[in-house]
């Protein structure tokens, strides 16, 4: 971190540092396909926050041990460059990514049909190339993307946001200072059209009534990033079939 | 009972496709009353059943089934073939030897080494199998020359056509041998280079604007255009 360190998250005005309001998302970017080697890929940019996701499989499970009878693995890493923060991170998975690579897994697999393929294995990567805070829900965001373009079927997309409490207001997708030097921050990954959540988390400190309206700021921005998402799957085709039909 | 797409929209996982009495084809499923996709594709309806053909998708091997692939591996009683699936296809050794087969012999790589391509056909594969291979049958067995095209296997539909139209088509056009393999490889062999490149343009064509209509219309338009330079 710079040496200042930032005393006022949220001015006057309800502005954040990076002039959002409140209940703003950061600004997203999202392209699909973005490696030819990888079966489906997907590459996000939320604010600071640079992510690339690539999926293989359905294949063989290596080591072979570890396929399942009934339904196919899903194997994830979430691992972050060590170039991808202000000091250098060993690119030795640490104890942090091991555990987000299983949230990360057990907020996806809900979503996927792994009994349709048994005894084989599907495997995520999760590539963090900048790291802004909310990794973790841009990471979500982005590989049920690269799920979708390996063609994987799904009951349905998973879009994640974070919503927390910063300079004692709430506010949706924090960033790095803000999760930080904030009070308290909810990772949500939701499933749509089910209305189902596969993960919740929670650091720092709130009531009871600002819990309940983090949540629901979090679930928001949810709805917002899954609409984006669907936009970005279909884009190529759709920007494809209006040239030809022009 | 709604629908909430139109035919040949597309549509991504978790869209809900149609409420009611409706049957779920493939790419689709039903959660009580609501029918929902699972894949990136074009939803389709008829009668009251509701598709979606996919956009991307992987091969998943069906008995019956002509596929192309490689030999990877040469074990005791035959070899492993790629065919693009999740697993290696066998192709035992007693399919190709009429005699008895002595293991002891080591002849497997004088009939298929490894990098063969091979055009062969499924015999056997369920959830708790591996596939198998034969190729005991005309038009089945080692690839000895032509070019090879790789498409999204859910197109080949698309690369046949009605009754055969498209793919018909192409043939005329080219003069090409074409043998499609479900698992998306295509084989083509023509008199010359150029036509087999022609075809493979087509083809390939053909797998990124499978999403558009008039798509019979536009590569014959495509083939001719090529042929007056």
């Amino acid at each position: 971190m710079p040496g200042k360190t930032q005393d006022k998250l949220i001015d006057k005005e309800g502005k954040r540092v990076d002039g959002r309001a409140l209940d703003e998302l950061r600004p997203i970017k999202i392209e699909v396909g973005v490696l030819s080697n990888a079966d489906g890929s997907a590459y996000i940019e939320q604010g600071k926050c640079k992510i690339l996701a690539a999926v293989y499989g359905p294949r063989e499970a290596h080591p072979k041990h570890l396929a399942l009878p009934d339904r196919a693995l899903l194997q994830c890493r979430y691992h972050m460059a060590p170039f991808s923060v202000d000091e250098r991170k060993s690119p030795a998975p640490s104890r942090r990514e091991v555990e987000i690579s299983k949230v990360i897994r057990e907020a996806l697999e809900p979503a996927i049909f792994l009994e349709y393929y048994p005894r084989t294995s599907i495997d995520l990567f999760i590539e963090v190339l900048q790291a802004d805070g909310g990794t973790r829900c841009a990471g979500i965001t982005v590989a049920a993307l690269a799920l979708a373009d390996a063609g994987i079927p799904m009951r349905d997309l998973v879009a994640a946001c974070a919503a927390g409490k910063a300079d004692g207001k709430l506010a949706l997708d924090l960033s790095d200072a803000e999760d930080k030097l904030g009070q308290a921050d909810i990772p949500v990954a939701l499933m749509p059209t089910s209305d189902a959540v596969t993960l919740l988390q929670m650091d720092g400190i709130l009531n009871l009534e600002e819990f309940e309206q983090t949540v629901n700021l979090a679930l928001t921005g949810c709805k917002q990033i899954y609409k984006l998402q669907k936009e970005t799957l279909k884009a190529k085709y759709v920007a494809l079939k209006e040239e030809k039909e022009e | 009972m709604p629908v909430f797409f139109e035919k040949r929209e597309i549509v991504t996982p978790g869209d809900l496709l149609a409420e009611g009495d409706y049957i779920a084809g493939e790419n689709t499923y039903k959660e009580g009353d609501k029918l929902y996709a699972t894949r990136l594709g074009l939803v389709d309806f008829a009668d009251k059943k509701v598709i979606v053909v996919a956009l991307k998708a992987f091969y998943v091997p069906a008995v019956g089934d002509t596929v192309i692939g490689k030999v990877v591996e040469i074990t005791i009683a035959g070899w492993l073939v790629d065919i693009k699936a999740a697993q290696p296809a066998m192709l035992r050794a007693s399919d190709v030897f009429e005699r008895s087969f002595r293991p002891q012999r080591n002849e497997l790589p004088s009939v298929f080494d490894i990098g063969d391509l091979l055009i062969a056909k499924i015999i056997a594969y369920d959830r708790t199998r591996d596939p198998q291979l034969t190729v005991r049958e005309p038009g089945l067995g080692k690839i000895t020359r032509g070019q090879i095209v790789e498409i999204t296997p859910t197109k080949i539909p698309r690369v046949i056509g009605k009754k055969g139209s498209m793919i018909n088509m192409i043939k005329e056009q080219t003069g090409c041998h074409i043998v499609l393999g479900q698992n998306g490889v295509i084989l083509i062999s023509g008199k010359t280079t150029e036509n087999e490149q022609l075809a493979m343009m087509a083809i390939r064509k053909i797998d990124e604007e499978s999403h558009i209509g008039g798509l019979t219309d536009r590569i014959n338009e495509l083939m001719k255009d090529y042929k007056r330079k």
